[in-house]
């Protein structure tokens, strides 16, 4: 297992009110990711727990990728990841920022 | 063969265990308890280098069917298999005592649902989850003591095998579909350790006519037949009501007398067909190739009632 | 073969117990002054559906007769006997139906107690011993989930790397010591050192709350099971309140 933090900063904060989110299921070749609207207005902390090993590199494109997108401030976002690869990562973390922008 | 308007339908058995909560309850009831949220989390896989899951594969909660308050727990079976483990299992014993204890108070619950995806007990906490399935059992049984019935819904991947093959005969109703499994042990593990001559494991008819939703039903190891969609079994849980038999020495002596019985009529049998032969039915050989249609018309004629369990 | 050796440790007040159909054994036995029931299985057998059966009738029959009497169980099985044909009969639904006619027997007023004196394992261990009030290890004891090679196998670790791991907790290695830490046994016994009767009969007097399942809090206390029994009780106070579910979203 491989963990790692990546910090960053988004240009504004995600909108929507929900507190948090959790999107995708910890089977081979997936991963979950876990939204919560804590911190700083902007920053956006992302944790990451993986299988695979010596990825780190990939995880940060992917990051800066998602957070140049959706502009996620405020977001925590922890991820279990069991080997998934890199566009269905950017994909699970779209969805999740579109549930926490939901309105209720 | 598959009618367009059930394959437009979601699958039961290609959702995920949040997906089928949020088809089986009232739209936006589901309130879970000790959610992904709160990180309560298998201590133990960090052992073996396995990445945890922020629910442990075990999602609990309440809701509402038709406006009734239910509690309701679903196994992810793509996590882990769906397995029985320390906080996965706690989390299940945890909802089911509750139930128990609220019965006849404002808290109270008319129904447990469990959506049940399971390989059984998670090898890497062994003991724990051993220990989570009886601890389960016992509470299972103690709900049902308190009134209240238990009802397990069976058709996802991973099935209910291993202990999640008792706690499922310990439900007060169970309701499959198709792709539902029950057995203890697996094909997989009996061919392991008999043989492939004992049991083919990649024959996947005779796997399915010996574990699955069909055989099952008809033999009495499960009550209600559905259709794979969610559509089907929510509508399944609507009608689920107090009727469902009570936990008491007279249910166990039916039962015993069910279960005798089938031993002696079936105990010389091989194959699932040789079984229908005796037990008269019209199609014995062509169970599996019937359509979901004339499967569940063959259930209405043939009054297949199981009620003592 | 009956557990001569057993059974008089056990029951040296005299008994009549003997072997039955399909490795069952039955009977009843003094102890402690009072009569108890006793039902067994023998010679480390494999649980099918027939011996499952024959001990579900007998202990529903011992329940019909309403009078408490205690039940103790003396289990040498292995694991579920594991054929295609058990599994086509719905092996699961005859292990589940021996569990649940021991549950009842104990909220029917009969304490219920087994000795484990072989193998027990898997469902077979769910549906005999664990199903029971309380659960005494004896010597030539061994309950275990599953043994380490096939855990091995499934886990795709090598078995001396799981032998190490297993050093380091109690969670998944099968024995008696292991298991007694995550609370499925509540004493260990020796045999010969002749206290056994009088420990079963003290067991037997003591009947407080017994159907308040326990062995998590137990695990907890042995260090064997350090959430389970806390998860369990978050949960239950969770659960009231999250009763009000107009508050829901």
């Amino acid at each position: 297992m491989e963990k790692f933090t990546i910090y960053t900063q988004a240009k504004s904060s995600l909108g929507g009110k929900r507190s948090d989110t959790l999107t995708g299921v910890v089977a081979s070749g997936n991963l979950e990711i876990l939204f919560e609207r804590k911190g700083e207005p902007l920053a956006v902390i992302v944790e990451v727990m993986t299988a695979s090993h010596g990825y780190q590199h990939v995880w940060e494109a992917v990051i800066k990728d998602f957070v140049a997108r959706v502009s996620p401030g405020g977001m925590y976002i922890s991820i279990h990841d069991n080997g998934a690869r890199p566009d269905t990562v950017l994909l699970r973390l779209m969805q999740g920022a579109r549930l926490m922008e939901a309105r209720s | 063969m598959i009618p367009e308007n059930v394959m437009n339908q979601p699958s039961w058995y290609e959702s995920s265990a949040r997906a089928r909560i949020e088809g089986l309850l009232d739209a936006g009831s589901f309130k879970e308890i000790l959610g992904p949220q709160d990180h309560v989390m298998s201590p133990h896989l960090a052992l073996f280098d396995l990445p945890p899951a922020f629910d442990d594969g075990m999602i609990i909660g309440r809701g509402l069917i038709d406006g009734r308050p239910v509690a309701i727990a679903a196994q992810e079976g793509q996590f882990m298999g769906g397995t029985f483990a320390e906080v996965s299992g706690a989390k299940l014993v945890g909802l089911l005592r509750a139930v128990a204890r609220n019965a006849g108070t404002p808290q109270e619950v008319s129904t447990v649902f469990l959506l049940l995806d399971t390989g059984g007990v998670r090898l890497q906490e062994a003991n724990a989850g051993e220990m989570a399935v009886s601890e389960t059992i016992h509470a299972i049984l103690d709900v049902r003591h308190a009134g209240v019935p238990v009802v397990a819904l069976i058709g996802g991947r991973a099935g209910a095998f291993g202990g999640g093959g008792l706690v499922t005969a310990c439900c007060s109703h169970i309701i499959i579909s198709e792709q539902g499994r029950i057995s203890v042990s697996g094909p997989e593990v009996i061919e392991t350790n008999k043989g492939v001559e004992e049991f083919d494991s990649r024959d996947r008819a005779l796997v399915w006519r010996v574990t699955g939703g069909r055989s099952r039903v008809l033999l009495g190891g499960a009550d209600s037949y559905v259709k794979g969609d969610i559509g089907s079994f929510r509508k399944a849980a609507e009608v689920i009501n107090n009727n469902a038999p009570p936990l008491s020495l007279e249910t166990l002596e039916r039962e015993q007398g069910r279960l005798e019985h089938r031993l002696k009529a079936y105990g010389n049998c091989h194959d699932t067909p040789e079984i229908w032969v005796i037990a008269g039915l019209s199609t014995p050989a062509g169970i599996a190739d019937l359509t979901e249609d004339d499967f569940i018309d063959l259930l209405v004629k043939e009054g297949v009632r199981h009620d003592a369990r | 073969m009956m557990p001569d050796n057993l059974i008089s440790a056990l029951f040296p007040h005299g008994h009549t117990l003997s072997a039955g159909a399909e490795n069952t054994l039955s009977g009843q036995a003094r102890s402690g002054g009072r009569d108890v029931e006793v039902l067994g299985i023998t010679n480390s057998t494999p649980l099918g559906p027939e011996t499952a059966i024959i001990l579900a009738g007998h202990v529903l029959k011992i329940v019909k007769s309403d009078n408490k009497t205690p039940i103790i169980f003396l289990i040498d099985t292995a694991s579920q006997r594991m054929t295609r044909r058990d599994e086509m009969l719905g092996l699961n639904e005859y292990l589940a139906h021996l569990a649940k006619s021991i549950i009842l027997a104990g909220m029917a007023g009969h304490r219920t107690i087994s000795v484990l004196y072989g193998t027990a394992a898997a469902g077979a261990f769910i549906a005999t011993a664990l199903s029971t009030q309380t659960m005494i290890a004896v010597d030539g004891a061994h309950p275990s989930v599953m043994d380490l090679a096939s855990i091995a196998r499934v886990t795709k670790l090598p078995l001396d790397v799981l032998t190490e791991k297993a050093k380091k907790t109690p969670v998944f290695a099968p024995g008696v010591e292991p298991l007694a830490a995550t609370g499925a046994v509540s004493e260990i016994w020796k045999l010969s050192d002749g206290l056994c009767a009088e420990r079963l009969s003290r067991l037997l007097a003591d009947n407080q709350s017994m159907n308040n399942d326990n062995r998590d809090v137990l695990g907890a206390g042995r260090g064997g099971r350090t959430m389970a029994a806390d998860v369990a009780q978050r949960v239950e106070k969770a659960f009231v309140q999250a009763s009000d579910l107009k508050k829901a979203g």
